[in-house]
């Protein structure tokens, strides 16, 4: 695994890059701000680090290869077949791991006991002599808690697997594809154990350094996501200051498992349908316990009951969503990242509808205690919970393919905690402003509406919104990855499964910079009901045209209702993406792509802060648009989202910018403005402006509302929805 | 040239073993493992899964003369043989293994006997080809990059 450290210089990065990718071809490289949290590792943080890990942090720090330093995930492999062990050294190397070779489970767990901290994941055979796999994953969890895979020639035994705890199940013959992805599991568990630190008060930092990223593009997301969460832990206290309001500050309430499992207790007691927050909370008895808690986490719940049964196995150790929110993220996240790095590998076959999937699932989960971590801003984060809250309902009817899980692995692990109540607190204040809004709205909805099929239903729009915000942001982080990734061509799949990526992520990310922009809508109605309906146009852009067309006109008709349907409309786009998303996204990623560049070389010049997401949104929006009449809607909603980014992290947009300027593929940007429907004089401006520098100077001069302190983060953002809206 | 030839000669032969089943999917994989810093990394992997192999048939034909018969036993030692044949693409033997551990688990005696024959066989059918195989491998001078890169 090769990361690449984000302050490195981005010249350098481009450079590295692409000759990556071209010597490894397959394997892409990474994300730029995947090695951001290195940087950014707070002293706290480090103090708490064990020597070991100090040491290795500031030698990487320092430089390991080349320009930049490189962080290498340290694996141990136990196998008593010899074969099997030389094959998988190999591959661990060749992905760029740090390799141990083992064939005693017994003198592996010498090994891991005597070299505390020495290594990041276990990979197992299980049927060995002596000690045997589970045997070896029980006492790891145990005493070191690491990841630890197992692998073996039956097929049968990946739920044992999972059930036991093992965070992945390989089946022999292992191929490198999956050994590529084990990164995934390091990150999401450090991630975990950043929350549990940050839960406890003691660590500060978002994000523990993170591992680097796997040289694919679904670990852009995971990375751009803890470097957000980093971000977001800097930023959380001023913004949730910001942010607050009687609904944002809340006590943070981890559902443990015992904790769950009284509330499932008490809601059995009481009948589902009778369970009331205040009689639950009556009923669990537990001191500190408020009601708010308890209607959370019930709204959550029925949700995620309302899915469809089965875990996906490519889940690791999932137990419920609702246990332990946190490592239901993770597991969320785990398959979900695996499922993004799994698109990114699918020939041109991304699929919208399972990478949407899992990521929705990814969010569904998050309660509001876990924090997402979103790549930019304190804000996203909360939205990223909304829509890791609304996206548990549609997780459901994703989940079920696996394979689609595994596209968007990447998505949830950027997700934190911590973001995630604020996000979930934001999405209270907007739901109550999404209420306000009211605009005569088209008749589309209900037909994009329909298109979700299940959890929706009583999916509170916001929290759609909110989903949609911090798929966005995550889509965000991913995209960097990808687009970095994408870039470099050499990988068949690469554009399809930045395309996909984008699509989600792109739709998330217009879902999420419009929740942002939504939840600030407090001055702003109209531009919340547009929010909603933003994300769903943020989906066409990834699919067909059609797709397009459908998300936009729902989008903007719900939004115009201001229903809270409309709200819901978002979760759904997903579902319609998905379904109507059979076209070619290899083009659209492409042409996103290339919008990325031209946004952020257009925000760059005005601002310098433009997200390229957006950008590549906005790109993606165009070409859908160029067919589509409402499809440009969408795309003057994803320059929207750009522009939205582009307030956000100065940093990371700078960054990111600089990255895909280089990266991006060459694209011209197609910016029709004519379909964006002329629903206030705001939109129009919008498109108008799109083009360039103009639309965000346009943006910004839209936008005056300052009085709010937290409007500040979302200041872009809303201008933006302002202007898509024409709110 | 007689290099050329030999790598025609060579590509011939991976062909065949693929189209005759010898060798699947997985195989492959392993050729793709190959690189500079191992160059005949494939050669080295056949060659340690003979080796255990040979080891772990032996061990076999031992607890198939004990009577009764251990099912188990037997089981977990075409495990681990369905493992690594699998491991390095042989289908061929990883079928015959699959047989085999039907039988156990069925605990059908004579079936186990009669299976383990086939996958002995197909094991060293397997091997005398991958033999020659790599033979004209290293003859071609460029092992199986040349092959693979065809």
């Amino acid at each position: 695994m090769l990361v690449i450290d984000m302050a490195a210089e981005l010249e350098n990065v481009k450079i590295l890059s692409t000759e990556l990718a071209r010597k490894f071809r397959p394997w892409i490289v990474i994300s730029v701000d995947f090695f951001e949290p290195q940087y950014e590792l707070k002293r706290s943080v480090f103090q708490d680090m064990n020597l070991d890990n100090q040491e290795r942090w500031i030698s990487q720090q320092s430089g390991v290869s080349d320009q930049f330093p490189v962080v290498s995930i340290r694996v141990l492999v136990v196998d008593d077949d010899r074969t099997c062990l030389m094959i998988l050294d190999k591959m661990l190397r060749i992905c760029h791991y740090k390799v141990t070779k083992c064939q005693q489970a017994e003198v592996a767990l010498s090994m891991l006991r005597e070299n505390k901290g020495g290594f990041d994941i276990v990979i197992s055979d299980i049927h060995m002599p002596n000690m045997d796999g589970f045997e070896l994953l029980k006492h790891i969890g145990l005493e070191m808690d690491l990841p630890v895979i197992l692998m073996s020639v039956d097929e049968g035994q990946a739920l044992k697997s999972v059930t036991h705890g093992a965070c992945d199940y390989l089946t022999k013959p292992i191929r490198i594809e999956s050994i590529k992805k084990i990164w995934q599991h390091v990150v999401r568990k450090r991630r975990n154990e950043l929350k549990d630190l940050k839960k406890l008060g003691s660590v500060e930092d978002g994000d523990l350094h993170r591992k680097p990223s796997e040289v694919e593009y679904a670990s852009l997301a995971n990375e751009g996501n803890s470097r957000h969460s980093k971000k977001r832990k800097d930023e959380e206290d001023e913004g949730e200051e910001r942010n607050d309001t009687s609904t944002l500050k809340k006590p943070r309430v981890v559902w443990s498992a015992e904790l769950h499992q009284q509330f499932v207790t008490a809601v059995n007691r009481l009948g589902l349908d009778k369970a009331v927050p205040k009689k639950i909370l009556e009923f669990m008895n537990v001191p500190g316990l408020t009601r708010e808690n308890v209607a959370s986490h019930l709204q959550k719940y029925r949700l995620y009951i309302r899915r469809p049964s089965g875990v996906s196995q490519n889940q690791s150790g999932l137990s419920t969503p609702f246990m332990d929110p946190q490592e239901a993220n993770y597991g969320v996240m785990a398959s979900l990242g695996r499922l993004d790095l799994q698109a990114t590998y699918v020939q041109g076959q991304v699929l919208p509808r399972s990478l949407m999937t899992p990521q929705a699932g990814g969010f569904g989960r998050l309660t509001t205690n876990s924090g997402i971590g979103m790549p930019f801003t304190d804000q996203r984060n909360l939205f990223s919970s909304q829509i890791l809250k609304l996206r548990s309902g549609e997780e459901q009817q994703l989940r079920n393919s696996s394979n689609q899980m595994n596209l968007l692995q990447g998505l949830p692990t950027n997700m934190e905690p911590k973001q995630l109540s604020h996000l979930h607190q934001s999405v209270q204040s907007f739901r109550s402003l999404g209420l306000q809004v009211s605009h005569g709205a088209s008749d589309l909805p209900s037909s994009s509406m329909s298109l979700r099929t299940s959890s929706s239903a009583h999916v509170d729009s916001i929290y759609e919104n909110q989903s949609s915000s911090l798929r966005m942001q995550m889509a965000q982080s991913r995209l960097k990855g990808q687009i970095l990734n994408g870039i470099t061509g050499d990988h068949a799949s690469g554009l399809p499964s930045v395309n996909p990526v984008l699509g989600k992520n792109g739709t998330i990310i217009n879902g999420a910079t419009y929740i942002p922009i939504s939840q600030d809508s407090e001055m702003i109605n109209f531009p919340m009901a547009h929010v909603l309906e933003f994300p769903r146009n943020g989906f066409p852009l990834e699919g067909t045209q059609e797709v397009s067309t459908l998300t936009s006109t729902g989008v903007f008709q719900a939004g115009e209702n201001s229903e809270m349907k409309g709200w819901r409309g978002f979760a759904p786009n997903y579902d319609i993406l998905n379904e109507f998303c059979q076209g070619k996204p290899q083009e659209l990623e492409l042409q996103n792509v290339g919008l990325t560049v031209e946004m952020f070389q257009n925000s760059n010049s005005e601002q310098g802060n433009l997200d390229f997401l957006p950008s590549v949104l906005g790109h993606q929006g165009f070409t859908s648009s160029e067919k589509n009449g409402q499809n440009k809607n969408t795309s003057d909603v994803c320059k929207a989202v750009v522009s939205l980014m582009e307030g956000n992290e100065h940093m990371n947009a700078e960054n990111i910018t600089q990255c895909y300027n280089h990266l991006l593929v060459d694209n011209s940007f197609r910016v029709k403005d004519e379909c964006l429907p002329d629903r206030s004089g705001k939109t129009v401006i919008l498109a108008e402006h799109f083009g360039g520098d103009d639309l965000m100077s346009a943006l910004f001069k839209q936008v005056s509302f300052s009085s709010l302190p937290w409007l500040q983060f979302f200041l872009p953002k809303l201008y933006l929805w302002i202007m898509i809206f024409g709110g | 040239m007689e290099g050329s030839h030999l790598q025609r000669q060579m590509a011939c032969m991976r062909k065949s073993l693929f189209d005759q089943g010898f060798l699947d999917e997985q195989f492959i994989q392993l050729e793709e493992l190959q690189d500079d810093a191992n160059p005949n990394f494939v050669e080295e992997v056949v060659t340690l899964f003979y080796r255990d192999s040979t080891r772990l048939i032996l061990n076999v034909d031992q607890a198939l003369e004990k009577v009764p018969l251990d099912f188990t036993k037997l089981d977990n030692y075409m495990h681990q043989f369905k493992g690594s044949s699998s491991s390095i693409g042989a289908a061929k033997v990883k079928n015959e293994c699959t047989q085999f551990k039907e039988c156990c688990k069925a605990g059908n005696a004579e079936g186990c006997m009669r299976s383990f024959q086939q996958v002995k066989k197909e094991h060293a059918a397997l091997r005398k080809k991958l033999e020659a195989y790599f033979q004209l491998a290293r003859q071609a001078g460029t092992g199986e990059t040349a092959s693979r890169s065809k």
